[in-house]
C-alpha cells in the first residue's frame, strides 16, 4: 500500500495534473468549488498513497460532482448517504485513502444522520464539507447552515430556523478532527486536507465555500481584502493565536469563560498574554469556542482547530477479528457447519 | 425406558405449547424438537409469539406459542392442530383451544387457573369445572406448586424457583412420547454451566414432571412415533434465519472474497444480523448502521471497494432501502438484499409471517429498475436460496432480493448437512491490473459490466447514479443512449434465466388442477397436495423459487393446465404478476391475510371444491 510509494525509486513522484480527470468540469465560472479541487488535486499529490489507493465518495449537490473531476476511484452516489457509503468502503478495504465530498444539504440535511453517526463511529476518513449556506444544484434554497432570517426562494419571507454550525453538530457527536478552511485559500486548504488525512479517525474539513449564483459574497467579511485580516484569525498548533491587518490583535480567555478579543500594546497586553493553540487536548471546551467564534464581534478561525489521537473504528474491527479468528475453534464454514449439535442418520 | 400402559404407533404428532411470554414456552418447544430430531423423527416447527417483550401477563394478547409438528415420515408443516396442547394459563388455553384436535390431550396448569387469571383471559366461570372440555383428554397437573415444592430445599429464591415450572411440562411430554431426557439435560448444564445450583434446579424439575407423568398414569395411553427414514449423512436442526446467514457465508466462501453485511435490526430479519455477528472468526464484518438506509449504502460502499456485500431487513425496511437499491442498479454491483416478510402494511404485524411485499421487491423502486427476485421455501432451503442469490449477485454483477417469510425464518427444521466441496464455485468478473478496461465494457453472455476494485493501478473510474453512456461510463443525457442502457439492464436480468433451474412439477403433467405457489407456503402446499394424490385427485403442484425472472420453462409449464390456483398469503401479488406475464392464461387464487400460515385442512378443502367445479 501507500507506505512503498516514496521508498522506490522507479515510482515518479504525483503532480495534481495527475489527479485530473478528462471530464468536462461543469461547475459555473468563478465557483469556490474549482479552488477546492485544486487544493485537494495538490494535497493528494504531496501525500503518500498510490493514485488507486484513494477512494472518492460524494452524495449529491454541485460539489457532490467532485469524484467526476479526479483522476482516482470515485463513487457518485445519493442524496444524503455519501457518509454511509464511504463507511462501507473504508470498513471493506481500510488501506484505501477514503476521501468523502458533500455539502451542506447533503452533509447535514438529508445526510444529518449519516454524518453524525460516521463521526461518532470515528471511521477514518476525511469528510470535505462545502459550506455555501445554500442549496445550490435544485437553485437557490435555504440550507441548514442558512442565517436566520435569510431570504431564499423557500423563504420569501426570511427563514424562521436557526442554522446549524458544523464544528458543534462535529464536536457534539464526538469528533477528535475539525479544521475549518476558505475555498480561496488555496495553500490553508492543501495543508489542512493533508492534516485531515494524516489524522486517524473521521476529520471533518469545513470549507467556507462561495456560490456565485445563489449566495455570492456569503464569507465576504473573511474574503474582502479591506475586512478578512481583521475577521479571521488563522490558527495552529503551539501557536499564540494573533491576526489584524496590523497583527496586533489577539484572543484571550476572559473572567466569564467567554474569549475575549484584544490590541496587543493596549491595557497592559502583552503577546505573552494571547492565548496559544493547543489543537491536541482531548477537552473540546476551548475548540469548542474557537470554532464557534463569529464576525463581527469574533474573527472566524480558520485553520485545524481540534486533533486529538484516537483510534479509529476500522482499526478497532481489524483487530477484533484477528483477535477472535485467533481464540476460535471454527476456522471455514466446514467446521461451522458441523460445530453443536449434530447427528449422523445412518 | 419406562413401563407403559398402552401405547399407540403415530404416523406424526403435533404439539404445542403456550404460555406468558415469560414462561419460557419457546425453550421448551425447542427442547423437544431438537430430542425428536435427535431420536430420528422429522420434525417442523413454528414458534408464534407476541410483537411485545412482556405483554400484559396472563392476557391472551400477551400468549406465547411454539408448535412442533413430528414423525416418522417427511413432515413439511409445523401442523394444523395438535394433538396436544400445554396451556400454562387460562389465557393461552383460551387463545389455542380452537387449534387442538377433537379428543386431543391438553395439559393445563392447574394452579394458574385463579380468579383472577380467568379473568384477565376473559373467561366468565372456570373450564376446568364445567363440561366444555369433556371431549378432550384434560390432564390438571399443579405444576407451581409442584415445582415449588420439589425445589423447597434447593437454595433458590422464589422467582428462580418458579422459571423452572416450563421444565416439569417438558418432563411430562417427554414421558408421554417415550423421549430420553439425556438431551436437554446436556443443554442444561451447559446453558447454565456457571450456575451450579440452577442446573440442578431444573434437571430436578424435568424429572419430577417425568415421574408425575408416570406416576398419576393420567395418561390413557402413550404415543410412539417411530424414525423416519430419512437420507443418510450428518444431520443438525436449523432456523430459516441462521440457514440465511449461514448460506451467504458459504457463499462469501465459495467466491473467495470478505462477507460484509450492512444492517439495521428489525423483526423477524435480525436474527441473521445477529448470527454474522458472531463469526468474526471467519472474517465477516458486520455493520450495525444508524437506520435502514445506511444498512443498504455501507453495504454498497462495501460492494464498490469488492466485498461481497449484504444488508438484511423486513418489509418496512425494505421499501426505505429503495433509493439505494436503485443506485446498486445503475451502478452495476453485486448486492444481496434479504427481505424476511411480515405482516403489513407499515409497522403491521411485525411477528407474524405474510407474502405481500413480493410486489415492492419486484417493481418498487424509482425508474425502470429490474433486479432479480428469489424466494426461499423452508427453513433449511434458506440456506440454498441465500446462496443462489449471492451466486446470481456475483456472476451477473448485479443486487438481487432474495425473499423468506417470517414462518421459515423462524420455523426450524432437520437439515442435512453439505460439505462446502459440494457447493459450485463462484467466480465474480473482477477485473484485473493490465486488463483493458473500461468501467461499463460487457461480457457477451451476461452483459455485465466488470468489477474494478480500488487499490487495484490503472484501472481508475468513477461510477454513480447519473445514466452513463455504456462502454466509457461518462455521464450523458442523450435521449437515445438512455433507451439503450434501459434495455440493456432489463436484458442482463432476463439473461439470469440462462443461470437457474427450470420448473419442476410434483405430479402429472395432464392432472385437472395445478396448483400454483412460491416461497413459504411450500410445505402446506406439498402436504395438501400429496393428501389428495394419495387420494387419487388429479392434482399437481409447480412451486416457484425464481421469481424474478422466471424459469424459462414456465409458459409452457403453465400452458398444459386448464385449471390453475395460485395460492399466497397476500390478496393475489403472484397471480397479478403471473396474468401480466402470460395473458393467454386463466388464473384461479386462494389468498389469507390472518398474519397466519395456510392449514392443510383450508387448502384441500379449497382444492376439492375446485377439482369438483366443472
Amino acid at each position: 500500500m501507500a507506505d512503498t510509494v516514496l521508498n522506490s525509486p522507479n515510482i515518479k513522484k504525483l503532480s495534481a495534473k495527475d489527479f485530473r480527470s478528462d471530464q468536462e468540469n461543469r461547475w459555473c465560472p468563478g465557483c469556490g468549488d474549482h479552488g477546492i479541487l485544486n487544493s485537494v488535486q495538490k494535497a493528494m499529490a504531496d501525500m503518500d498513497f498510490k493514485k488507486e489507493d484513494y477512494a472518492v465518495i460524494s452524495g449529491i449537490g454541485c460539489s457532490s460532482r467532485f469524484p467526476y473531476y479526479m483522476d482516482t476511484y470515485g463513487f457518485h452516489t445519493i442524496h444524503g448517504r455519501a457518509a454511509a457509503i464511504a463507511s462501507g468502503a473504508k470498513c471493506a478495504n481500510p488501506d484505501l485513502e477514503v476521501i468523502q465530498v458533500s455539502g451542506d444539504g447533503d452533509a447535514l440535511a438529508i445526510g444529518g444522520n449519516h454524518f453524525i453517526h460516521a463521526v461518532r463511529r470515528n471511521i477514518d476518513m476525511t469528510i470535505l464539507l462545502f459550506n455555501n449556506e445554500i442549496y445550490g444544484l435544485t437553485k437557490g434554497q435555504y440550507s441548514p447552515t442558512s442565517n436566520h432570517g435569510m431570504v431564499t426562494k423557500t423563504s420569501p419571507f426570511g427563514t424562521i430556523e436557526e442554522p446549524f454550525k458544523p464544528s458543534q453538530l462535529a464536536m457534539g457527536a464526538g469528533s477528535k478532527f475539525y479544521a475549518r478552511s476558505l475555498d480561496t485559500n488555496i495553500k490553508l486548504t492543501t495543508e489542512i486536507v493533508k492534516a485531515a488525512s494524516d489524522h486517524k479517525g473521521t476529520s471533518i474539513v469545513e470549507v467556507l465555500q462561495n456560490c456565485v449564483i445563489y449566495n455570492d459574497g456569503a464569507h465576504s467579511i473573511i474574503t474582502d481584502k479591506a475586512t478578512k485580516e481583521d475577521y479571521t484569525v488563522i490558527i495552529e498548533h503551539g501557536k499564540p493565536m494573533i491576526f489584524g491587518k496590523e497583527k496586533n490583535k489577539g484572543l484571550i480567555m476572559g473572567g466569564n469563560g467567554k474569549l475575549v478579543v484584544v490590541t496587543i500594546g493596549e491595557h497592559g497586553i502583552t503577546e505573552e498574554d494571547v492565548l496559544v493553540h493547543d489543537a491536541h487536548t482531548e477537552d473540546p471546551h476551548m475548540h469548542w469556542l474557537l470554532s464557534s467564534m463569529m464576525a463581527p464581534e469574533y474573527p472566524v478561525a480558520l485553520g485545524v482547530i481540534r486533533d486529538v489521537d484516537s483510534t479509529s473504528y476500522d482499526e478497532k474491527m481489524v483487530q477484533q477479528i484477528e483477535d477472535i479468528k485467533a481464540i476460535s475453534s471454527i476456522k471455514s464454514m466446514d467446521d461451522l457447519l458441523n460445530s453443536g449439535d449434530t447427528w449422523v442418520v445412518e | 425406558m419406562s413401563q407403559k400402559t398402552k401405547i399407540i404407533e403415530r404416523e406424526e404428532v403435533v404439539i404445542r405449547f403456550s404460555g406468558d411470554s415469560g414462561d419460557g414456552m419457546q425453550l421448551t418447544g425447542t427442547q423437544f424438537s431438537d430430542t425428536s430430531a435427535l431420536f430420528g423423527n422429522d420434525v417442523a416447527t413454528f414458534p408464534d409469539y407476541p410483537a411485545e417483550i412482556r405483554a400484559p401477563q396472563g392476557t391472551v394478547g400477551g400468549v406465547s406459542g411454539f408448535q412442533l409438528h413430528f414423525g416418522h415420515q417427511e413432515i413439511y408443516t409445523p401442523g394444523d392442530y395438535a394433538d396436544v396442547l400445554v396451556a400454562m394459563n387460562p389465557a393461552a388455553l383460551k387463545a389455542n383451544l380452537k387449534w387442538v384436535k377433537a379428543s386431543g390431550t391438553i395439559i393445563v396448569n392447574e394452579d394458574s387457573f385463579t380468579d383472577k387469571n380467568l379473568e384477565k383471559a376473559g373467561y366468565e366461570s372456570d373450564p376446568l369445572l364445567d363440561d366444555k372440555l369433556a371431549d378432550y383428554n384434560l390432564i390438571k397437573a399443579k405444576v407451581t406448586s409442584l415445582t415449588r415444592e420439589c425445589l423447597k430445599d434447593s437454595g433458590l429464591d422464589q422467582k428462580s424457583i418458579l422459571r423452572c415450572k416450563n421444565m416439569f411440562t417438558l418432563g411430562m411430554v417427554y414421558w408421554m412420547f417415550d423421549r430420553p431426557l439425556d438431551h436437554s439435560e446436556d443443554f442444561i448444564e451447559k446453558k447454565f454451566k456457571k450456575y451450579p445450583l440452577v442446573v440442578d434446579a431444573n434437571k430436578k424439575v424435568l424429572k419430577a414432571g417425568y415421574n408425575f407423568a408416570k406416576t398419576i398414569e393420567a395418561l390413557p395411553y402413550n404415543y410412539s412415533v417411530a424414525p423416519a427414514k430419512i437420507r443418510k449423512g450428518t444431520y443438525r436442526n436449523i432456523t430459516g434465519n441462521k440457514a440465511t446467514a449461514w448460506g451467504l457465508m458459504a457463499a462469501a466462501e465459495r467466491a473467495n472474497l470478505e462477507l460484509f453485511c450492512g444492517s439495521y435490526p428489525i423483526t423477524p430479519a435480525t436474527e441473521i444480523l445477529q448470527e454474522l455477528a458472531a463469526r468474526k472468526d471467519l472474517g465477516v464484518k458486520t455493520f450495525q448502521a444508524e437506520d435502514e438506509i445506511a444498512g443498504i449504502c455501507t453495504a454498497i460502499g462495501a460492494s464498490f471497494a469488492g466485498d461481497f456485500a449484504v444488508t438484511t431487513t423486513s418489509g418496512p425496511g425494505l421499501a426505505l432501502k429503495t433509493e439505494a437499491a436503485g443506485l446498486a442498479v445503475m451502478t452495476e454491483l453485486p448486492l444481496v438484499i434479504v427481505n424476511v416478510q411480515r405482516g403489513g402494511p407499515s409497522t403491521g404485524l411485525p411477528t407474524k409471517t405474510e407474502q405481500s411485499d413480493l410486489l415492492q421487491a419486484i417493481h418498487g423502486r424509482s425508474g425502470e429498475c429490474p433486479m432479480p427476485v428469489i424466494a426461499a421455501s423452508t427453513p433449511s432451503d434458506c440456506f440454498h436460496y441465500a446462496f443462489e442469490a449471492s451466486r446470481i449477485a456475483l456472476e451477473h454483477m448485479t443486487p438481487v432480493i432474495l425473499l423468506t417469510d417470517g414462518f421459515i425464518a423462524n420455523g426450524a427444521e432437520p437439515w442435512r448437512i453439505p460439505t462446502m466441496s459440494e457447493l459450485p464455485e463462484i467466480v465474480a468478473p473482477i477485473a484485473k491490473e493490465g486488463d483493458d478496461f473500461l468501467p461499463y465494457a460487457r461480457e457477451e453472455k451476461r452483459l455485465s459490466r466488470r468489477w474494478a476494485i480500488p487499490g487495484t493501478k490503472g484501472l481508475e473510474h468513477r461510477i454513480g447514479g447519473l445514466e452513463k453512456i455504456d462502454g466509457v461510463g461518462t455521464v450523458s443525457y442523450v435521449p437515445e443512449n438512455h433507451q439503450v442502457m434501459s434495455d440493456i439492464r432489463k436484458k442482463r436480468v432476463e439473461l439470469v434465466a440462462d443461470n437457474i433451474p427450470e420448473l419442476k412439477v410434483k405430479g402429472k403433467d395432464d392432472a385437472d388442477v395445478l396448483v400454483v405457489g412460491w416461497g413459504g407456503t411450500y410445505g402446506h402446499l406439498t402436504t395438501a397436495v400429496r393428501e389428495l394424490q394419495k387420494e387419487e385427485k388429479s392434482i399437481s403442484l409447480a412451486h416457484f423459487n425464481y421469481i424474478f425472472p422466471l424459469p424459462k420453462n414456465t409458459a409452457e409449464v403453465l400452458g398444459r393446465y386448464k385449471k390453475i390456483i395460485v395460492c399466497e398469503l397476500n390478496d393475489g401479488q403472484f397471480a397479478e404478476y403471473l396474468r401480466s406475464t402470460f395473458q393467454d392464461i386463466k388464473f384461479e387464487q386462494h389468498n389469507k391475510l390472518m398474519g397466519l400460515p395456510f392449514t392443510v385442512v383450508e387448502l384441500k378443502e379449497r382444492f376439492n371444491q375446485l377439482l369438483e367445479e366443472k
